[in-house]
């Protein structure tokens, strides 16, 4: 049950918090609507909070934190070597995000137009993956990719290799791992938008003699652009900042910012810097995110 | 149906192909007697075995089985209240609302992560159980609320309409109509959450202490320090728990709940 310290702490909260329009709930609701947004207050805002207060700090001596206030974190982003980091971050989320807008689409079709039972069954096997261990789905390509895997084994029985391409800690890797991790966050959205788009629109096209490519041109693919933008934000953000992937499948070679931010603050341990790259990459999500509230998307939200 | 296009279809053959061959492929692997390599060499339940006698496995197991059930427990406790105040405020602004809740779930973990790590240095909280709890608990709160508001959303309200017409107090109508009427809801929402809590890696790689190793560091640290043949074992079973929880979490909210479609995830 909900530990002592938080009901004496939400009780007085909860008790400001009564009319005009908390009276038709019980008390429990209440109590626990109170408890979940000190949780979320406490946890989660207050500690984002912290990042920025931090990446305005300086390092200290011995890996800590000294509240020297500087803007010198912010600085060093600029600096060539971090700004590789960025550039290909960037790159391949956004590469990532454009191909899975790409092959999600006839899939997402597919699904919203399906019969009943096919529908569920197909919607059932797309949203498993979405939820089963990343880790281990992506440890499955380090057993596909590597030297000794089973891509470089297959290709060299075929014929099409004397020897084994070096796949594994490339940016073909990450971007394979990363296409394959993020693909489910594209289906979904795609298929809500799909299915309520009616389909008398698409035999009206074609009543007026549209072809199949003219029809999905002029009339699917307009009227689907809230799902991409959902589904485009929902893959492009957690890609930006994907730490499993990059660590796995590029090594330290070819960091991405999630697995530059980890080693700042755990290998390097310069609080300060990591801080601030964090911060870069939650402003951009923030952005993202809230733009995507301003759209219909945000405002009728499934 | 009608008119599907071929390409289409041959398309979405490929992505299910591309979705789950890889798992098959791991799957496969953790029967191989071989030790190096991905040469077949004989079918074995040796890597099995083997991980069966393991005891920091075992460990770690327990660790992991305690953390999730500890998280998805207080997170449904909260969560389910949550969901029914925020549905039955008509004040509450809908869609920020929803902005707001779902932010914990797509921020990059590694976010929560590292912003977790740092209050709890600063704060002098000793890295274990207790930090690992409260991580998973940012990401499955939200993630309950949301699973709870999208079935109380295919309520009829004349259920607790007419409950309160027949005299019903606010207390009785939760306890009685909708916290019932929610059951199935709630049974999904706490199966998907321990799921996700069991698999998730990055935040407790921040936020564990010594002493409090979870199945998914584990495996990691096994990855990392030299690949044997047990790690496929080990993977094999975890995809395959993960894939029968979800796979039985989304039954139990499709059996109560018809017509509707993955969008009530999002």
């Amino acid at each position: 049950m909900v530990g002592t310290g938080w009901v004496g702490f939400a009780l007085p909260i909860s008790s400001m918090l009564t009319n005009p329009f908390a009276t038709s709930s019980a008390f429990p609701v209440r109590l626990s609507l109170v408890s979940t947004g000190l949780f979320l207050g406490l946890f989660f805002f207050l500690p984002l909070v912290l990042v920025f207060g931090v990446s305005l700090a300086s390092r200290g001596l011995y890996g800590g934190i000294s509240w020297i206030a500087t803007w010198e974190n912010y600085q060093r982003v600029f600096d060539p070597l971090v700004g590789v980091i960025f550039f290909r971050s960037l790159l391949l989320a956004g590469l990532t995000t454009l191909v899975c807008a790409v092959v999600a689409f006839p899939l997402a079709y597919c699904l919203a137009r399906a019969s009943r039972p096919w529908q569920l069954i197909l919607l059932t096997l797309v949203m498993i993956p979405f939820w089963t261990n990343f880790l281990v789905r992506t440890y499955a390509w380090v057993l596909i990719f590597r030297a000794d895997g089973i891509l470089n084994s297959l290709l060299i029985r075929v014929g099409l290799l004397d020897e084994p391409l070096s796949l594994l800690f490339t940016d073909v890797s990450v971007f394979v791992g990363l296409v394959y991790g993020y693909l489910p966050f594209m289906v979904l959205p795609l298929v809500a938008t799909i299915e309520r788009i009616s389909p008398q629109l698409e035999d009206a096209a074609f009543d007026l003699y549209a072809s199949m490519g003219a029809m999905f041109r002029h009339v699917l693919l307009p009227l689907s652009t809230p799902g991409f933008l959902a589904g485009g934000v929902l893959v492009f953000i957690p890609t930006l900042g994907a730490f499993i992937t990059p660590y796995l499948l590029g090594g330290g070679q070819n960091m991405m910012l999630g697995t530059f931010i980890q080693q700042e603050f755990l290998v390097a341990r310069d609080w300060p810097f990591g801080s601030a790259l964090s911060f870069g990459l939650m402003g951009s999500v923030l952005l993202l995110w809230f733009l995507l509230a301003r759209t219909s998307v945000g405002k009728d939200p499934s | 149906m009608k008119r599907m296009p071929s390409s289409f279809i041959l398309v979405s053959l490929l992505v299910m192909l591309f979705l789950y061959l890889p798992v098959v492929i791991l799957i496969g692997l953790s029967f191989n007697a071989s030790t190096m390599g991905v040469a077949w060499k004989g079918f074995t339940f040796q890597w099995y075995e083997k991980l069966a006698m393991d005891r920091a496995i075992l460990e770690a197991t327990v660790n992991s089985v305690v953390i999730a059930f500890v998280s998805t427990g207080l997170a449904l406790v909260l969560g389910v209240g949550t969901a029914i105040g925020l549905e039955t405020r008509h004040g509450v602004q809908r869609a920020w609302v929803n902005m707001i809740l779902l932010l914990p779930l797509v921020i990059p973990e590694i976010l929560l992560g590292v912003s977790l790590l740092m209050v709890f240095v600063l704060c002098q909280v000793h890295l274990g159980f207790g930090t690992i709890i409260i991580g998973h608990m940012v990401f499955n709160l939200p993630l309950t609320i949301v699973i709870i508001r999208a079935r109380l959303r295919k309520l009829d309200p004349a259920w607790e309409d007419s409950a309160r017409d027949l005299g019903a107090t606010s207390w009785d109508v939760l306890t009685r109509i909708t916290l019932p009427l929610l059951r199935p809801a709630i049974w999904g929402a706490g199966l998907l959450g321990f799921t996700v809590s069991l698999d998730d890696f990055v935040v407790t790689f921040f936020v564990a202490g010594p002493g409090s190793t979870t199945l998914p560091l584990k495996v990691f640290s096994m990855i990392r320090t030299g690949m044997t043949p047990e790690v496929n074992a080990l993977s094999a079973v975890m995809v395959v728990v993960s894939m029968l929880c979800v796979g039985l979490s989304w039954f139990l909210q499709q059996r109560s709940a018809p017509a509707s479609s993955g969008s009530s995830y999002l």
